[in-house]
C-alpha cells in the first residue's frame, strides 16, 4: 500500500510536467497547425534561466518566474520575428523550430559546457512528509501544486476571457474566425508566449526535481510530450490534462511492478493503440 | 534507361524534380559521363596523395581523411534513403533512424554473440530491413501529416528504449558495442585497411543513388510525387495511396538499413546516438540544406553536413586570434549548421543545389502552375 501512494503520488508528479509541456503544444498545434520542436528549448531555457537567477539571488521563487517571463518574451519574438515569415506553410514551419531547437542546445552547451549543473534547490523541496506511511517529497507536492494551478488559470482564460474565446474559436474553425474580422495573428503569438512560458515552468521544475540542469532536458522531455499531446487530442487542453495523468501513472506503475524501462514502451504501445482505434486522440475533433 | 527518364521527367509534376533537372533532353548522356567521371575520380581518390591544406589534415589519401570521407558517403546515402521519404513522397518520418539502428546492431549483434560470420550478419540484416519496416510501415501509414511523424517517432524511440535499456544484454546499453573485429574480412580492420572501408561506402553510395534513381523513374516511382503534391487527387484517379506510400517507406527503410550495416563495419561498432532523435533530426537537416525532392540534393547536403559537424571545429581553431568568445560556439558545430539550416528555411528553401541551377525552369514552373491553377478554376 505504500508504496501504491508512493507510486501513485510520483506518477502524478510526472503527469504534472508532462501536462506543463503539452498543454502548451498541444495549443499551438491546435491554432496554428505547428508542431514545435522549439519548445524543447524554452525548456532548457527556463531550466538555465533559473539556475542562473537563483544561483545569484539565492531566491528559487524569482528564478522560475524570471525563466517564465524571458521564455515568454523569446517566445513571442521567435513567433512574431520568424515564424510568421513562412506565411503558414507548416512543414517549413516544422523545420524552422527543428532548426531552432538544434541551434539553441548548441549554444547551450557551448557556454555552460555538456555536463550536468547542480542546481541550487531549497532544502524544504527535498524534505518528506508522509502520505498513509509512505515518504512523498515536496518537491512532488510542488509539482503537482504547478499543474493544477495552471489548470484552473488557462481554464478560466480560455473560457472566460475575450482573448480565450479567440484561441477556443480559433482551434475549432480558424477561417471562420478571421473571415468575421478578428486578427487571429495576435492569438497565435499569444498562445506561443504561454506555451513557452509553460515550458520554462517545466524546465526549472524538472531542473528542482532532478537538482541539476543540462542541455538535453528539453529533448527527453519533448518526446514524452508529444505522446502526450497525440493521446490526448491535438489542439485539446482537456484532453492533454487527462492525457498526461494516464500516462504519466501508467509509467510509473509499470516501471515498478513489471521492469525498468518497461514503462516508456507501454505508453509507445498506448500511442500505436490510440492512433489506431481513435487517430483523432481521446478528447480531440477529428482532423479533416 | 535515358529514354525512360526523359519521359518521366516529361511526365512528372512541375514542381517536382524537374524544377531542378530542367535541361533539354540532350543532356542524360552529358550527366552520366559526369557522374561516371567523379566517380572513377573517387574510386581512384586512395592512390592520390594529394594535400589540401585547410579541409583536410594531411593528405587526402591518408587514413584520416579517409575515414571521414567514409563517413561522408555513409551519411549521405542515409540522407538519400530519408529524402525518398520526405522529399519524393511528402511523408514526414521521425524514425528513420530506427532502421539505421536495426542495420548497424542486428550487424554487429550477429558477429558478436552467435557462431555465424559476417555473410549470416548480412542476410539477417536484409531480412530485418525488409519485414520490420513492412510490419512498421503498415501499421504507421494508417495516418498521415502530423500523426504519421509522431507514429514513427514514437517507435523509434520504443527501439532507442530497448537499445538504452538493454533487456537481453546484448546491446551494451548507453555504452554501445564495438564490433568483433576478429570475424570480419582482414581488409576492412585496422588503420591501414582505411581505403578498402572506403570503397565499401563508396559502394553503398553507389548503389542507393542507382537504386534511388532507378526507384523515382519506375513506374511507382512518378506516383510518389504525385502523392506528395495532391494525394486526393492520386486517390480519385483509382490509385490507392497506402500501397504506394507502403512501398516507398518499405524501400527507403531497407536501403537505410543496409547503409546502418556498412556504418557499423566503417566505425567499428554500434552506438547508442544512432538511436536518439537527434540522429532523425541531423537527416532532415542534411536533406534540407541539400535541397528535398532534387536529385542530387540529399547527396550533397549529407556530404557537407557530415564533413562540416566534423571539420567546423578543426577549421576554425585553424583561424589564429580568435578571442575565448568567438571561438567556444565555433567549437559547437551544431550551432553553426543549426543556425545555417534556420537561414536556408527562411531565405533558400530549394537549398543549396538550386544555388547551381539556372533560374529559368522555376519561372517557368510557376508561370505553368500558375495557369494551371486559372484553368481549375
Amino acid at each position: 500500500m505504500t508504496t501504491f501512494v508512493l507510486m501513485t503520488i510520483t506518477g502524478m508528479g510526472l503527469a504534472a510536467l508532462y501536462f506543463l509541456v503539452a498543454s502548451g503544444l498541444s495549443l499551438i498545434f491546435g491554432l496554428m497547425h505547428v508542431l514545435n520542436f522549439a519548445h524543447a528549448a524554452f525548456l532548457t531555457l527556463g531550466g538555465y534561466t533559473a539556475w542562473l537567477v537563483a544561483g545569484a539571488s539565492g531566491s528559487f521563487l524569482l528564478g522560475i518566474v524570471v525563466g517564465m517571463l524571458v521564455a515568454a518574451a523569446l517566445g513571442a519574438a521567435t513567433e512574431t520575428g520568424l515564424l510568421r515569415r513562412m506565411h503558414g506553410d507548416h512543414v517549413p514551419q516544422v523545420l524552422l523550430t527543428v532548426g531552432l531547437l538544434l541551434a539553441f542546445t548548441a549554444l547551450v552547451r557551448a557556454i555552460f559546457g555538456s555536463d550536468a549543473r547542480p542546481m541550487p534547490t531549497p532544502a524544504w523541496m527535498n524534505q518528506v512528509i508522509r502520505v498513509l506511511d509512505a515518504p512523498i517529497p515536496n518537491s512532488r507536492f510542488v509539482l503537482i501544486a504547478a499543474a493544477i494551478a495552471v489548470w484552473v488559470v488557462m481554464t478560466i482564460f480560455l473560457t472566460r476571457t475575450r482573448y480565450g474565446l479567440i484561441v477556443r474559436a480559433g482551434v475549432e474553425n480558424r477561417p471562420m474566425v478571421t473571415a468575421l474580422g478578428i486578427d487571429v495573428r495576435r492569438a497565435f503569438t499569444l498562445v506561443f508566449a504561454l506555451g513557452a512560458g509553460l515550458a520554462a515552468l517545466a524546465g526549472s521544475l524538472v531542473a528542482a526535481v532532478q537538482g541539476a540542469v543540462s542541455p538535453e532536458q528539453g529533448m527527453t522531455l519533448l518526446i514524452f510530450a508529444f505522446i502526450v499531446v497525440i493521446i490526448g487530442g491535438l489542439g485539446s487542453f482537456h484532453g492533454s490534462a487527462l492525457a498526461a495523468l494516464l500516462v504519466g501513472l501508467l509509467q510509473e506503475y509499470t516501471n515498478f511492478y513489471a521492469m525498468v524501462g518497461m514503462g516508456d514502451l507501454v505508453v509507445v504501445l498506448l500511442l500505436a493503440g490510440v492512433l489506431l482505434t481513435r487517430p483523432q486522440g481521446l478528447l480531440g475533433r477529428r482532423l479533416v | 534507361m535515358t529514354s525512360v527518364e526523359a519521359a518521366t521527367r516529361a511526365q512528372e509534376e512541375p514542381s517536382s524534380a524537374v524544377a531542378g533537372t530542367g535541361g533539354p533532353e540532350r543532356r542524360p548522356v552529358r550527366r552520366w559521363v559526369i557522374a561516371g567521371v567523379l566517380v572513377a575520380l573517387a574510386v581512384a581518390l586512395p592512390y592520390i596523395p594529394l594535400r589540401i591544406p585547410v579541409l583536410f589534415d594531411g593528405p587526402v589519401n591518408g587514413p584520416g581523411a579517409l575515414h571521414l570521407l567514409s563517413l561522408m558517403f555513409v551519411m549521405a546515402a542515409i540522407a538519400m534513403t530519408y529524402d525518398l521519404l520526405f522529399g519524393y513522397t511528402g511523408l514526414l518520418s521521425f524514425g528513420h533512424h530506427l532502421y539505421v539502428a536495426i542495420g548497424m546492431y542486428t550487424t554487429v549483434v550477429v558477429l558478436g554473440e552467435t557462431d555465424y560470420g559476417l555473410g549470416a550478419a548480412l542476410l539477417a540484416v536484409l531480412v530485418l530491413g525488409l519485414v520490420v519496416p513492412l510490419l512498421l510501415g503498415s501499421i504507421c501509414l494508417r495516418v498521415s501529416g502530423i500523426a504519421f511523424a509522431m507514429v514513427t517517432l514514437a517507435f523509434a524511440q520504443a527501439g532507442a528504449i530497448f537499445v538504452v535499456r538493454d533487456p537481453f544484454r546484448i546491446t551494451g546499453g548507453e555504452l554501445g558495442l564495438a564490433i568483433a573485429y576478429q570475424k570480419l574480412p582482414e581488409r576492412l580492420v585496422g588503420v591501414f585497411n582505411a581505403p578498402y572501408r572506403y570503397w565499401l561506402a563508396l559502394a553503398l553510395l553507389v548503389l542507393v543513388v542507382v537504386a534511388v534513381r532507378w526507384a523515382l523513374s519506375s513506374r511507382p516511382g512518378r506516383v510518389w510525387p504525385a502523392i506528395r503534391d495532391n494525394e486526393p487527387r492520386v486517390a480519385v484517379l483509382g490509385l490507392r495511396p497506402y500501397t504506394f506510400k507502403l512501398q516507398v517507406f518499405v524501400l527507403s527503410s531497407f536501403l537505410a538499413t543496409l547503409a546502418g550495416a556498412v556504418y557499423a563495419v566503417v566505425v567499428g561498432g554500434a552506438y547508442a546516438e544512432v538511436t536518439h532523435a537527434t540522429f532523425v533530426l541531423a537527416l532532415l537537416v542534411m536533406v534540407v540544406l541539400g535541397g528535398t525532392g532534387r536529385p542530387y540534393g540529399a547527396l550533397v547536403g549529407g556530404l557537407v553536413y557530415t564533413y562540416l559537424v566534423h571539420r567546423l571545429g578543426a577549421l576554425s581553431s585553424a583561424v589564429q586570434d580568435l578571442p575565448a568568445a568567438v571561438r567556444a560556439p565555433l567549437m559547437e558545430p551544431l550551432l553553426i549548421l543549426g543556425t545555417l539550416f534556420v537561414l536556408l528555411v527562411l531565405f533558400l528553401p530549394g537549398g543549396l543545389v538550386s544555388l547551381f541551377r539556372r533560374p529559368g525552369p522555376n519561372v517557368r514552373d510557376r508561370l505553368r502552375r500558375a495557369l494551371r491553377r486559372k484553368d481549375a478554376e
